[in-house]
């Protein structure tokens, strides 16, 4: 065979064309120097230092700067253990980069759907304090008494006066590009970046404004003062955690050769995100820049910015394969004839999901064109030609668009360089913040008591973020946890409603275009007004945001109400959001309905709006019938048993136990084997660097070991689990017979394992063939004979039918283990077969780079349809045949070693938690999280929570930042102390019992017993409220709260009212 | 198409759907962010548990005019309350038998297990139903009975 594949790989990375005839066009490429990917940004308005007033002073326990879905997630953990955080943002607005995305991977959830709701809990959190609009300019002391120095710049408007009404925005002349729209659109010198935005104050863009005063004649709260004064704001607090995030790469300089910035309908993606978003530039509408046509067709080109150290940063981005995905599948929902194509590398789907949502798109007819894109000129018509090099056939060809979009890099925050300097850290090579170990400590600074989250130390997607961001606060609390916490301050009292004929409130939401687009809001909102009952009827754009939120509070206040009625997305979300605003208002939170007219509506029934609104009136009609019914509800507290159980004794297992131990809560760790260590124990070294695993392991083993907090039971199983969070018990299987634990929260860290291989790719029939852990230990063991020529076989059983996902570390193990066994024989040849290279995130794909261009190691790319064929012949000589889809040849290897990088999957122990537990999985064995997004650590049922690679297999890094955030997320309930019940419960009317004891008999808890006088009587601890002995009671003795047979009946009978 | 078929093509039925709040409405949820489309029928009442479902409201719900019922719980072993749907099987495999004796095609009444993560699953349970119904046509035996 040719021997190019190395060839081809230098090219891959030094971007030098792959013939000469090939790049017709030579793209017009400015170098920059180093020092200018890290200018000197400008924080502050230096004509405002004059207003500056004198100092003010805060204490805290936990700065957090940066509040994107990383900061929010941070300081919502902490806050919530009952610790006082002060946040700071240098945006006007809360909420980061996600709340610009229209949808999110791989579930397309509706992004500013999942983080209005945070951004809101955030802003009301009675422990945070929230100073947007402001930057750190230095940090002294250390852990457990740093001094901060926070400048405020004014906004120029009062907050508490501000409505948001948006008055002020027509009468200013003055129009500025807005960034927060990606350049798409302008905006005026006082603004709001968004309609959701927090806190929902206008604020005067200090650099644009003329001064003319219009804004604050018209301004009728008189919120708008001249005199308002920047604020140097010194803050006490005991530790740090830095999530300022990143920025995106502008192909202006470098990569021109795209014409972004030339041409007009060349965009980025997250342009393209602002033109799908419902609040965007083009209210949702795809629009082409040039003229405002709708596109007939789209192309994104990968990688730009991306894996390239010429031009643009070195390392893989990550998230650009699956969001240009998500972008195109949306794109090709919206316009099925739309046509969508993708010119890729690699096609890097290797998270949990993402390779079923990639061929996902590939159904829907999302064309994927492995290519080299070398550039693109511009038509009369506006269109867009790219020229390109399909690496398949090897043919230059041309493709010609109405609209392109470049999926740009992940890039560190310009603002780095400075932002190191004022807190004493370290910035690596790429300008994003130097961790301190990205094996051992991915989360701490080089400073001590300084933590990271986010994506301003490498790129991530959100759930990785949101787990590190956990993991952050776990670590943020350690040195602060003998300060004296937090003591809530009570609700609001409760407005007496019993009795009272029913007020009802309806709100109808549009869910931007979500609802509104498929049904008649406006008009559900009319038809509700008639209903007799209801006294206000509204639709509105967003009912989650904070200023929709104000206006549910003011009209509950202002007209009486006293039921409120949400119709929405889904309870299961967004339930909690307006319960907690009710409560605000002074309302029970029982009393409130929510109808979900989005995921059991609008989202189902797209084609036809008649029947659509139709049914969306019926269940608003149906809802407010119940709730004329409803009746508040009282809600009881228990303790908190301290402790938590953590399943599997692993590196996340371990981690997370550690994490728990510096908050001084008592970790239990079960472990099945004899030795803690898990999967760790049989590897060799660690992707991407040469560290020995034993080196990693061994220390947190001795840790665990050595910790007063932790107790650790080997060979050990789970046999039965009671009780609910805050009060477990445990029966746990040991050496020295059954045990029981008392305990108050769960950590599954269950770990995985390779497939069962037998059958495949020869698999058991030659001692030449083994797995990749299995190839470790025999190095570990030194029980290799010399192999001349080694094979392996990256994707084995991956990907098929059976097993639809990417294993998401094979391709790094494969790498790293052809790097050991070239370093042991430097005489052999190494072959790779791969399907796609999906090494992501820093430093990998550096990794990946040098071991192939070093080691001279051939890589060979097939397809899914032509498997590599292992051929053992009579004497046990091996042969490998496979088609090269580069060169479309077929290749023989007579093979000494073949290497199967094996598919992984969850533990076989899984499906015993998943009854213990009540908790849900997935394809492979992996757990399913209650949300893909913004809940990766956390599970539907409460109390228990899960982290490594149990959730999906996973490096190092990501986890020990899933483990350490299980530990913050498992240490809330503990660390306040007590949790509230709930209050839909059973309820005994004694006069109607006539003391069967059916319900006693039902209830799957024995929470109901017979008294004495011969009445049933509810446990109100034990009671959960599923309602069972409300259906087996003959007497209607015993109602379940909320859900009671009136309430019900009603709504039957409402379902099948005619409407006209 | 005779004029009969034509009728009956133009008449809607009405369904009630009982879901219980941790898998099947979650499970109607994911049909929704999916965005599978079914036919718009149905119209969903949320209940904790399958269990909760007291024969009484089938009987109610046919009685106000409904022509089908549905009740989707956890898969038998998941119910979120341990035994809730065994409860509610138990229970409504009877009122099955009830009906028929009454008059009621049983078939008008449906039980289904529709996890959280079966989306696709609820979509098909719903559009199955529905036509299944839309066959009957309407249900008038019980209708307006007091
Ligand atoms: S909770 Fe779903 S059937 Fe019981």
């Amino acid at each position: 065979m040719p021997d190019q594949s190395d060839d081809i790989i230098r090219q891959y990375y030094e971007d030098v064309p792959l013939d000469e005839d090939y790049l017709l066009q030579v793209p017009e490429i400015v170098m920059m120097d180093d020092e200018s990917l890290v200018d000197e940004p400008e924080i502050e308005v230096s004509s405002e230092m004059a207003f500056r007033k004198s100092k003010k002073t805060l204490e805290g326990d936990v700065l957090v700067v940066g509040a994107g879905i990383s900061g929010m997630q941070a300081a919502l953990d902490i806050a919530d253990k009952g610790y006082r955080v002060i946040m700071i943002e240098k945006s006007a607005t809360i909420g980061g980069n996600m709340v610009k995305l229209d949808k999110t991977f791989p579930t397309n959830d509706c992004s500013i759907c999942t983080s209005a709701p945070k951004m809101v809990e955030v802003a009301r959190h009675r422990n945070i304090k929230l100073i947007t609009y402001a930057n750190l300019s230095k940090l002294e002391g250390e852990p457990g008494n740093f001094k901060a120095r926070i400048f405020r710049k004014s906004k120029y408007v009062d907050p508490d006066k501000c409505t948001g009404c948006g008055d002020c925005v027509p009468v200013c002349p003055v129009e500025v590009i807005n960034p927060f729209e990606e350049k798409l659109a302008k905006r005026k010198a006082i603004y709001i970046e968004f309609p959701q935005a927090v806190p929902i104050v206008y604020t005067i863009d200090y650099d644009a404004c003329v001064g003319c005063g219009s804004c604050e004649r018209f301004c009728e709260p008189d919120a708008i003062s001249f005199l308002e004064k920047s604020e140097d704001i010194e803050v006490s607090v005991g530790s740090v955690i830095i999530a300022t995030g990143y920025e995106l790469f502008e192909p202006l300089e470098m990569r021109r050769e795209y014409g972004y910035g030339k041409y007009p309908n060349v965009i980025t993606a997250m342009q393209f995100e602002r033109l799908l978003s419902s609040f965007g530039p083009t209210d949702g509408k795809m629009k082409r820049p040039s003229d405002g046509e709708k596109p007939k067709s789209i192309a994104w080109i990968q990688c730009v910015g991306s894996r390239s150290k010429q031009l643009g940063f070195p390392y893989c981005s990550r998230v650009c394969c699956m969001y240009a995905t998500k972008e195109a599948s949306i794109a090709k929902e919206l316009e099925p004839g739309m046509n969508v194509s993708v010119f890729y590398m690699d096609l890097r789907a290797y998270g949990k999901d993402f390779q079923q949502y990639y061929d996902k798109a590939k159904k829907m007819g999302v064309e994927y064109i492995r290519s080299r894109p070398s550039s693109v000129y511009q038509n009369d018509d506006g269109s867009i030609t790219i020229r390109y090099m399909d690496t398949h056939t090897r043919e230059v060809a041309e493709k010609t668009v109405d609209m392109l979009v470049l999926s740009t890099a992940i890039m560190p925050s310009k603002e780095n360089k400075r932002l190191a300097e004022a807190l004493g850290i370290e910035i690596d090579d790429s300008g994003f913040f130097q961790v301190k170990s990205i094996m051992t400590d991915p989360i701490m600074t080089t400073r001590d008591g300084v933590f990271l989250a986010g994506c301003n130390q490498g790129p991530k997607d959100i759930p990785d973020s949101v787990s590190m961001a956990s993991g952050a606060a776990a670590k943020a609390v350690a040195p602060i946890i003998d300060r004296v916490k937090v003591i809530p301050t009570p609700d609001p009292p409760q407005k007496q409603v019993v009795g009272e004929k029913p007020r009802i409130g309806v709100f109808v939401c549009h869910c931007g275009k979500n609802i509104h687009s498929f049904l008649d809001t406006e008009e559900v909102a009319r038809y509700s007004e008639t209903i007799p009952g209801v006294v206000y009827a509204k639709d509105i754009m967003f009912a989650c945001s904070e200023d929709t939120q104000k206006d549910i509070r003011q009209n509950i206040d202002a007209l009486n109400l006293n039921r409120v009625i949400i119709a929405a997305c889904s309870p299961i979300t967004h339930g909690g959001l307006f319960e907690d605003t009710l409560v605000e208002a002074g309302l029970n939170k029982y009393l409130f309905e929510f109808v979900n007219i989005r995921q059991h509506c609008s989202w189902v029934h797209s084609h036809n709006k008649v029947t659509a609104t139709q049914k969306a009136k019926d269940l608003v009609r149906m809802s407010i019938e119940k709730a004329k019914l409803l009746e508040p509800l009282s809600q009881e507290e228990v303790d908190v048993t301290t402790g938590v159980l953590i399943i599997g004794g692993g590196l996340a297992g371990m981690r997370a136990a550690l994490a728990l131990a510096d908050m001084k809560i008592p970790a239990y760790i079960i472990e099945k084997d004899s030795e803690l260590g898990g999967q760790l124990r049989h590897l060799h070294t660690l992707f991407p660097s040469d560290i020995k695993a034993s080196e990693i392991i061994q220390p947190i083993i001795q840790q665990v070991e050595a910790s007063e907090y932790i107790t650790v039971y080997k060979n050990t199983t789970l046999e039965n689990i009671e009780g609910y969070i805050g009060n477990f018990k445990a029966t746990i299987n040991s050496p020295d017979g059954e045990i029981e634990i008392d305990y108050g929260t769960t950590i599954i860290a269950s770990g995985f394992g390779e497939i069962d291989m037998t059958g495949k790719y020869g698999y058991g029939q030659s001692q030449k063939i083994m797995t990749q852990t299995e190839l470790e230990g025999r190095i570990l063991k030194n029980d290799l004979p010399n192999p001349k020529k080694i094979v392996m076989i990256n994707c084995a059983g991956a990907m098929d039918k059976e097993r639809p996902y990417c294993c998401r570390i094979g391709c790094g193990v494969s790498i790293k283990n052809a790097k050991l066994l070239k370093e042991k024989f430097p005489n052999s040849d190494i072959y790779i077969l791969y399907r796609d290279i999906r090494v992501f995130g820093k430093d990998e794909e550096e990794y990946f780079a040098k071991v192939i261009e070093d080691g001279h190691i051939k890589i060979v790319r097939y397809s899914h349809e032509e498997q590599p064929n292992v051929v053992i012949d009579d004497d046990g000589n091996l042969t490998v045949k496979v088609r090269d889809q580069v060169y479309n040849e077929d290749i023989t290897i007579p093979t000494d070693l073949l290497v199967l990088t094996a598919q992984t999957e969850g533990d076989p122990s899984a499906h015993k938690l998943v009854e213990m537990f009540k908790i849900p999985i997935g394809p492979g064995n992996f757990f399913i999280e209650a949300h893909a997004k913004i809940k990766p650590l956390d599970f539907a049922t409460g109390g228990v929570y899960f982290c490594g690679s149990a959730h999906f297999p996973k490096n190092l890094a990501d986890t020990i930042a899933q483990a350490e955030g299980a530990a913050s997320r498992a240490a809330i309930p503990i660390l306040k102390g007590k949790i509230t019940l709930e209050g839909i419960t059973a309820l005994v009317d004694d006069a109607r019992c006539v003391g069967c004891g059916l319900c006693v008999d039902a209830c799957p808890y024995s929470a109901i017993e017979l008294t004495d006088e011969g009445k049933a009587l509810v446990n109100e601890a034990l009671c959960k409220g599923c309602g069972l002995c409300n259906a087996t009671c003959r007497s209607g003795a015993i109602q379940q709260k909320g859900f009671n047979d009136h309430q019900i009946l009603a709504m039957i009978k409402s379902a099948m009212f005619e409407v006209i | 198409m005779t004029q009969e078929n034509e009728a009956k093509d133009e008449w809607e039925p009405k369904i009630i759907g009982f879901l219980c709040n941790w898998c099947s409405y979650t499970g109607a949820d994911l049909a929704g962010t999916s965005r599978l489309q079914y036919p718009p029928n149905i119209r969903i009442i949320k209940v904790m548990c399958s269990g909760r479902v007291n024969p009484q409201f089938i009987l109610k719900a046919f009685q106000e005019g409904a022509d089908g019922i549905l009740v989707s719980g956890c898969h038998p072993g998941d119910c979120h309350y341990i035994e809730g749907n065994y409860h509610a099987r138990r229970k409504l495999t009877l009122l099955m038998d009830l009906l028929d004796y009454m008059g009621v095609d049983s078939k008008r009444f449906q039980m289904s297990w529709v996890s959280a993560s079966e989306g696709q699953k609820f979509a098909e349970v719903v559009t199955t139903f529905t036509n299944q119904i839309k066959e009957m046509g309407p249900q008038t035996k019980l209708r307006g009975v007091k």
